[in-house]
């Protein structure tokens, strides 16, 4: 028996890693012609490694202090070796992470993977990707540079106009009544500990529910193979599933590669709070379709004002998208095409409104 | 029969008398029979009430009593514009600063309106030019209202006032532009033209800069003087400080001063002081050295060195931005460079000072203080390019060690699949 074998042999007799890996053989994954999409997922997994491991090496230099913050992370992308590199995998995984989170709860929506059992895998999504869009907000304002600045006051601006609670909210999210160094260590607070460990929570639930269930088979393909059984395929998760998945996460490892190095995310120029605003001030790409919604509003709605509205509707729009598993039956044929019709106007209306708030002037 | 309505009527009359007694002194107040009149007469006659009510005069309450007398309560023109109702009509011209320094002049009056005004405009005009000709009997020269308008005047950091700094040139030129009106003083009337493609104008008109100067700034507005060739100097340097500082220093200073030359003026010229540039200076065509020196002689060695200096520091400064923003387009991060690089050009803004000197050895320790500084932001333009193409290098490498892996774990599948399907 040679050394390698009697260390496995170890670690099995310790760990019992052979009954886990016998689990992995048994669980299978369908293949049919949605398969790609099963991917996204494993993808978005893969991207929030990345942020963890990043975040943890820009956290050796980051200093989160009105004073040093943007000077700390012009020191990284300078004077750190491979900073530059950290810096911009960082950010770019970031929004790659939010956009394949995006992808995958839309892959998901119109296979109509919530179905019943997988209610529950649905909700923890949906608080995933809360909890994803939490961490783009808070780490836009790190390095403390003029558009987040200004584009942080504009957005905790927004939850203000909540009824009641709006303005107790707006002063715990800054942390007093401006964007003051208060808001900042906060949203440090939020970006490095808070939001890490609720994200560990649910991605090891959804994670749980997902292996609970195993992958769900779209409704179509299911018919297809319940009218012809012969047609049904599957592959084992381990190894050949796995093997996929580690070709899609050196594909996006390699697309964040050249990202970095043929478009290094700017740093901008260092925050002036005593400045006025500079013009076109803009959220990131992912909270565009809500913030142009809210420009495009009028003032006033009726007795009450348009932001207000606008902060009610997308409010009662998001709940109501959270809980459309528990609306859709098998038995209601009509239920159905209303939900994959409205999930394409949710779809349709946020890419029109993206694009129109890059294009208008 | 009366003494018995008198109790029903009393109440009626009194509170008939309580509302009529208010009213009859709100009107008593408000009523200016000047005005309706005036609003309605064709000029000369005519004074616009918008423009009235909006002038300082009117807003720090003054009416139409205030300068022409008269009663502006009484609706018959005869008894408003009587001399028994101390009407003194329109100012004579002839007459008129001493009209408004009646007021004007009166430091205790105008205290109540602004204790900051001054109140020797009166005898600054009469120190000027204008106030001088106008002390001779000249109906031509200037009077207040020929600057400050009559019946609209403004305060002067109002735009819409004619003596605004904005304003000033155009107002002085309505005069001294006019060869026809201007011919009898035999002055030129080019210089509003003259400053109208100076740097002085494209700085207040153009950039919008207040402080840059125009016409009173250098000839003073109430009390109006050409400066003279002594005093020349002087003026400008009331903005450029360190210049006159270094020209009084120079070797230039006693020598135009012996041949009588205008200190300033005699190289940038008076109303047309174009923006300077460093050929300018120096030997080649089109320096203003050359007007005074030739080859050979120590000014134009001198000028030729101090040109070299100049351009040789340009150029580098040039260089270096160029070379930082090529890297910052290309997402690297430059910013110390950038900021080191602020401090170059400000090396050759002190030296461009420093040419008044006449001293080729002063202007040298900042041109050299500058060509080091740009000498190492375009080492750091030059690593930061290096360092994008090695970026892309290793970007090659790892993704040409991504393929192979891709490729591998490609065949691994295949491989591991026809062994299953076997």
């Amino acid at each position: 028996m040679s050394t390698l074998d009697r260390t496995f042999d170890w670690l099995d007799e310790h760990f019992r890693y052979s009954e886990i890996l016998a689990l992995l053989r048994k669980k299978t994954v369908p293949v049919h012609r949605f398969s790609y999409f099963y991917f996204l997922g494993g993808m978005t997994l893969f991207l929030f490694g990345i942020q963890v491991f990043t975040g943890i090496l820009l956290l050796l230099y980051y200093r989160p202090t009105p004073n040093d913050a943007f000077e700390s992370v012009q020191y990284i992308m300078t004077q750190v070796r491979f900073g530059w590199l950290i810096r911009s995998i960082h950010s770019w995984s970031a929004n790659l992470m939010i956009l394949t989170a995006f992808a995958h709860m839309f892959s998901v929506f119109f296979l109509r993977s919530y179905r019943k059992p997988r209610e529950l895998t649905w909700l923890s999504g949906i608080a995933l990707l809360a909890i994803v869009l939490g961490f783009g907000f808070s780490g836009y304002l790190l390095p403390w540079n003029t558009l987040s600045f200004f584009a942080t006051k504009v957005g905790t601006d927004i939850p203000g106009q909540i009824p009641g609670i709006g303005n107790w909210v707006m002063t715990f999210l800054r942390g007093g009544e401006d964007v003051t160094a208060a808001t900042l260590t906060r949203f440090f607070g939020f970006h490095v500990a808070l939001l890490p460990g609720l994200a560990t929570l649910f991605v090891g639930l959804h994670l749980l529910l997902v292996q609970r269930f195993g992958m769900s088979v779209p409704p179509s393909v299911e018919a297809e193979w319940s009218a012809k059984p012969a047609a049904q395929r599957e592959v084992p998760f381990f190894p050949n599933f796995l093997l996929r998945e580690l070709m899609a996460w050196y594909i996006v490892l390699a697309v964040l590669g050249a990202l970095a190095a043929f478009l290094p995310w700017e740093l901008g120029v260092k925050a002036d709070p005593f400045a006025s605003a500079p013009a076109g001030i803009r959220p990131e790409w992912y909270f565009m379709f809500m913030f142009q919604t809210l420009k495009l509003l009028p003032a006033k709605i009726g007795p009450i004002s348009g932001e207000l509205v606008g902060v009610i509707g997308f409010g009662l729009a998001g709940l109501v998208w959270m809980l459309l598993p528990f609306f859709d039956r098998e038995s209601r044929g009509r239920t159905t095409r209303w939900i994959t019709g409205a999930g394409v106007f949710v779809l349709a209306y946020i890419i029109a409104l993206t694009a129109y708030g890059y294009l208008a002037k | 029969m009366l003494r018995g309505l008198a109790p029903d009527i009393l109440p009626l009359a009194l509170l008939l008398f309580g509302v009529l007694i208010p009213c009859g002194g709100a009107h008593a107040q408000t009523k200016n029979t000047c005005l309706d009149c005036h609003s309605q007469l064709d000029p000369p006659l005519l004074v616009s009430a918008a423009d009235y009510t909006d002038s300082i005069h009117a807003q720090k309450g003054l009416t139409c009593v205030s300068c022409h007398g008269g009663d502006p309560s009484s609706d018959d023109p005869t008894r408003a514009m009587s001399k028994a109702a101390g009407f003194r009509g329109e100012p004579e011209r002839n007459l008129i600063p001493e009209f408004c320094s009646k007021c004007h002049s009166d430091a205790a009056y105008m205290r109540g309106f602004d204790p900051s005004l001054r109140t020797d405009q009166y005898s600054q005009y009469q120190s000027s030019v204008h106030g001088k000709l106008h002390a001779k009997g000249d109906a031509k020269t200037a009077v207040c209202i020929d600057c400050h308008g009559v019946h609209d005047i403004q305060p002067p950091n109002d735009q819409r006032s004619r003596v605004h700094p904005l304003n000033v040139a155009q107002t002085c030129s309505h005069c001294h532009a006019n060869a026809e009106y201007m011919k009898s003083y035999g002055i030129a009337t080019n210089q509003f033209a003259e400053y109208s493609a100076s740097v002085h104008h494209d700085a207040l008109a153009v950039r919008g800069d207040l402080s840059a100067p125009t016409c009173s700034t250098c000839h003073g507005s109430h009390g109006a003087a050409p400066p003279g060739v002594d005093s020349v100097a002087r003026v400008c340097s009331t903005c450029h400080v360190f210049q006159a500082q270094l020209f009084d220093s120079g070797p230039h200073k006693d020598v135009f001063g012996a041949m009588g030359l205008p200190a300033c003026v005699t190289c940038h010229s008076n109303h047309r002081v174009v923006h300077p540039t460093d050929a300018l200076i120096g030997t080649a065509k089109g320096s203003i050295c050359l007007n005074c020196h030739m080859a050979g002689d120590a000014g134009y060695v001198a000028a030729a060195a101090m040109h070299d200096d100049l351009v040789k520091l340009d150029s580098a400064t040039a260089r270096s931005d160029d070379i930082l923003d090529r890297a910052e387009r290309s997402g690297m991060e430059v910013a110390e460079a950038k900021l080191a690089e602020a401090e170059a050009r400000d090396d050759l803004t002190k030296a461009r000072v420093e040419i008044h000197s006449v001293e080729p050895a002063t202007v040298d320790s900042d041109i050299n203080a500058g060509l080091k500084v740009a000498a190492s932001t375009y080492q750091a333009g030059q690593n930061a390019l290096a360092e994008l193409r090695y970026r892309r290098k290793g970007l090659l490498v790892s993704v040409v060690f991504i393929v192979f892996v891709l490729i591998g774990l490609f065949f691994t599948i295949r491989n591991l699949e026809s062994k299953d399907s076997r």
